[in-house]
């Protein structure tokens, strides 16, 4: 089903003329819907539940938009991608938004046609192995089998990383993230590797979670952003400032439990934010209190995490280096003005 | 005279755009012409909606180093300085290789249940039609995941591999020890090569002295001494030139010797299974075209029901036979593009998969896999055409 999107997809990058590359934003407006980009099969990041309710961090920015630009962080419409045919279906205009834990790389930013608009996610790659192995450290896994899921960044920095250390590998590569998942439990290979955030996704769908631990070494720099087709700067404009208005608003205390609160406050900072001073939201070619909508409609940063993936989860992944800049993380924003 | 004035007698001259040759040719330029317009206008359009939405195209990708791992390799291929090409000719002898022996499989396999369930055993011609039933009623997706995961199930955990002969059996594969040929075994081959030859060469002469003289040779025997004997005496004459590279318990895998990886028996096993009931089906139904009046007639002169079967038959049910058996040979080849479910590095799962993603250039993969796929059918149909016309009706 999903190689079928994908070749779809292809034939309408074949056959359809793309004459409307740059008015994506008024063809979300025309439309009344995202259509956004998701994961689908990763807790914490783009995961429907059994009444299709979609719920993760990719997810809330794209309801963010959606809110932004909408009025109603409702009108999205969540279009599955597996991880080798969501470029296809994002340069094709089958979405308008692609949210789906993707690595900001330069070949992707360039050759792929893509515009990052940011990072939700500093991620890296990592190991899980069972407990009973007693390895401590990823450089002990000279000679092991690793089962690794294709179409991503990951098969390239495991090789990479054998590679500079002078290990052998053996990996075992499968399309889909279940197959691989499944294959790893079933003692296939000594290790499974992906970013680190998706091994503590991954290890509560295993038979016993506990019998496997995920080893401390990061072996690459993953930072997971949504994006954009290229040539379009207003869309890429809209996206990206979605994300800095969430990251702002944690900045400066404004969740959805206090935004309308908030309205009232002296700071100019958050006024600005919220639309009652200037007119920021217009000049992205949104309603002036856009960033309000996502706010009160979708939280701020800090909700989203806490509430997907952080302490309010199952995951219960550390804030760590997505804490914001204040507070000993990297995670930063340009300011509204 | 006569003859001269019916000839003046000329029909009256059809307008040129009435004349059938005319209009037929005509209909075909035109239909050529719109062909090659549509192919035209969505190549550029492809090209065109590419160059603005900032995607590289070309083939330029071919030759930039792959850096990405594959399992299984049948050609010299490693991470750190194979390119993207060196990786497309592992996938697609990969997929030659569990296509070939999925046919010869599944022709024994389908030959032996296509003949059982025509069998006057009740029991063997049930559980014939019960395995034709089952097995062509499931998806053959299912069946795939399904004999993987059973592999996997089935077999113990390396640390605790079935052990046997100096080979390891568990859920990463079967390892056995490598036979590596040393000084003399080169002997061995020219040896065996000969005795081939020797044997075909001997089946030539015993056949044509049946025909002349109706005396039997013992074609089997002589083969057998040529093909097997002949080489093992130069084997022992040359001091067994010959040492094994036993597999070893490492640290985490075993290590040295030749694999046998779980995905590949599980593609090789899904796959055969899965064809096997639809050329089972193909086989019944050419025997079932040859007259009953043929075996009544081989049975009259003596012959025993083996005979009749392997030389009155068979031979004139492969004229049946044939045509849909190529189908379900091509049908094997295209349906192990499966083998990415079950990661076993087919060329669909390391081109049209890995390089895909990580060039980012889906038009020019996916073509090149589309033509590869389109040349090993037709060769395939080639083949068999060939062999069909070898076994067809001889008219007279």
């Amino acid at each position: 089903m999903k190689r079928v999107v994908g070749i779809l997809a292809l034939a309408a990058a074949v056959f359809v003329a793309q004459g409307a590359s740059a008015q994506t934003l008024k063809q979300v407006k025309d439309r009344g819907v995202l259509n956004c980009g998701a994961n689908g099969q990763l807790a914490g990041f783009g995961l429907p539940d059994a009444q299709g309710n979609w719920s993760g961090l990719d997810v809330d920015v794209c309801r963010a938009v959606a809110a932004a630009v909408l009025g109603d962080a409702k009108k999205v419409k969540f279009v599955p991608l597996t991880a080798k045919d969501r470029f296809t279906a994002l340069q094709s205009g089958d979405v308008d938004l692609l949210a789906r834990n993707t690595t900001w790389t330069e070949s992707r930013d360039t050759t792929l046609g893509l515009n990052f608009t940011g990072v939700n996610y500093y991620d890296g790659q990592g190991f899980m192995v069972r407990k009973s192995l007693k390895v401590n450290s990823a450089l002990e896994l000279n000679g092991a089998s690793v089962c690794v899921q294709q179409g991503t960044t990951t098969e390239l920095n495991l090789a990479d990383y054998f590679r500079a250390n002078k290990m052998t590998l053996k990996s075992v590569t499968f399309a889909d993230a279940d197959q691989t998942v499944k294959a790893y439990d079933a003692g296939r290979c000594d290790a499974f590797t992906t970013d680190a955030s998706g091994l503590y996704s991954e290890r509560l769908r295993l038979a016993k979670p506990d019998d496997h631990i995920v080893l401390p070494e990061i072996i690459s720099k993953e930072p997971l952003g949504p994006s954009v087709r290229h040539g379009d700067d207003q869309w890429f404009d809209v996206v990206k400032w979605v994300l800095f208005a969430m990251i702002d608003a944690e900045d400066l205390g404004v969740d959805s439990k206090n935004v309308d609160e908030m309205m009232k406050s002296t700071n100019p900072e958050i006024r600005r934010l919220l639309g009652v001073e200037g007119n920021f939201g217009e000049q992205l070619g949104l309603s002036k209190d856009c960033f309000y909508k996502i706010i009160k409609q979708v939280g701020n940063y800090g909700e989203s995490f806490d509430r997907n993936v952080g302490a309010g989860s199952p995951l219960k992944i550390d804030r760590g280096l997505n804490k914001l800049w204040t507070k000993g993380g990297i995670m930063y924003a340009p300011p509204i003005h | 005279m006569a003859v001269e004035s019916v000839g003046a007698q000329q029909p009256a001259r059809v307008a040129f755009y009435n004349d059938p040759k005319f209009r037929s040719i005509a209909y075909q330029v035109v239909l050529c012409v719109l062909v090659v317009l549509v192919v035209y206008a969505a190549t550029t359009n492809a090209l065109d909606n590419l160059q603005r939405a900032h995607v590289a195209s070309g083939f330029g990708f071919w030759n930039q180093a792959a850096g990405f791992d594959i399992s299984q390799t049948l050609i010299e291929y490693s991470a750190s300085v194979s390119t993207y090409g060196t990786a497309f000719w592992v996938g697609l002898l990969n997929t030659l290789l569990v296509a070939v022996l999925g046919i010869v499989l599944a022709t024994i396999l389908g030959f032996t249940i296509g003949i059982s369930r025509l069998s006057k055993n009740w029991l063997l011609a049930k559980t014939a039609t019960g395995y034709v039933e089952t097995v062509r009623n499931i998806p053959v997706l299912l069946q795939l995941l399904f004999w993987y995961n059973a592999v996997l199930k089935a077999l113990p955990d390396i640390r605790d591999s079935h052990k046997f002969f100096g080979s390891f059996l568990n859920n990463r594969g079967l390892f056995v020890p490598e036979p590596l040929a040393q000084r003399g075994f080169g002997w061995v081959e020219i040896v065996f090569l000969l005795g081939i030859a020797g044997a075909i060469a001997f089946h030539l002469w015993a056949r044509k002295r049946q025909m002349a003289t109706g005396q039997q040779a013992p074609v089997a025997t002589v083969s057998l001494a040529l093909v097997i004997g002949l080489p093992l005496v130069v084997f022992f004459a040359f001091g067994m030139p010959l040492h094994f590279d036993m597999p070893q318990v490492g640290r985490f895998n075993i290590t040295g010797g030749l694999a046998l990886q779980p995905e590949f028996v599980a593609l090789l096993l899904g796959l055969s299974v899965y064809t096997a009931a639809f050329i089972a089906e193909v086989v019944r139904a050419g025997i079932l075209a040859v007259s009953h009046g043929q075996t009544e007639a081989a049975y009259s002169l003596g012959m025993k029901p083996g005979p009749t079967l392997r030389l009155i038959i068979i031979p004139q049910a492969m004229r049946v036979i044939v045509p849909p058996l190529t189908s379900q040979y091509l049908n094997l080849t295209k349906n192990s593009s499966l083998a990415v479910a079950i990661g076993y590095p087919d060329l669909v799962q390391v081109f049209t998969g890995t390089v895909l993603n990580q060039t980012g250039q889906a038009l020019e993969v996916v073509a090149i896999t589309m033509l590869v796929y389109l040349s090993i059918s037709l060769f395939t149909s080639l083949v068999m055409n060939i062999y069909n016309s070898r076994v067809k009706l001889v008219e007279r």
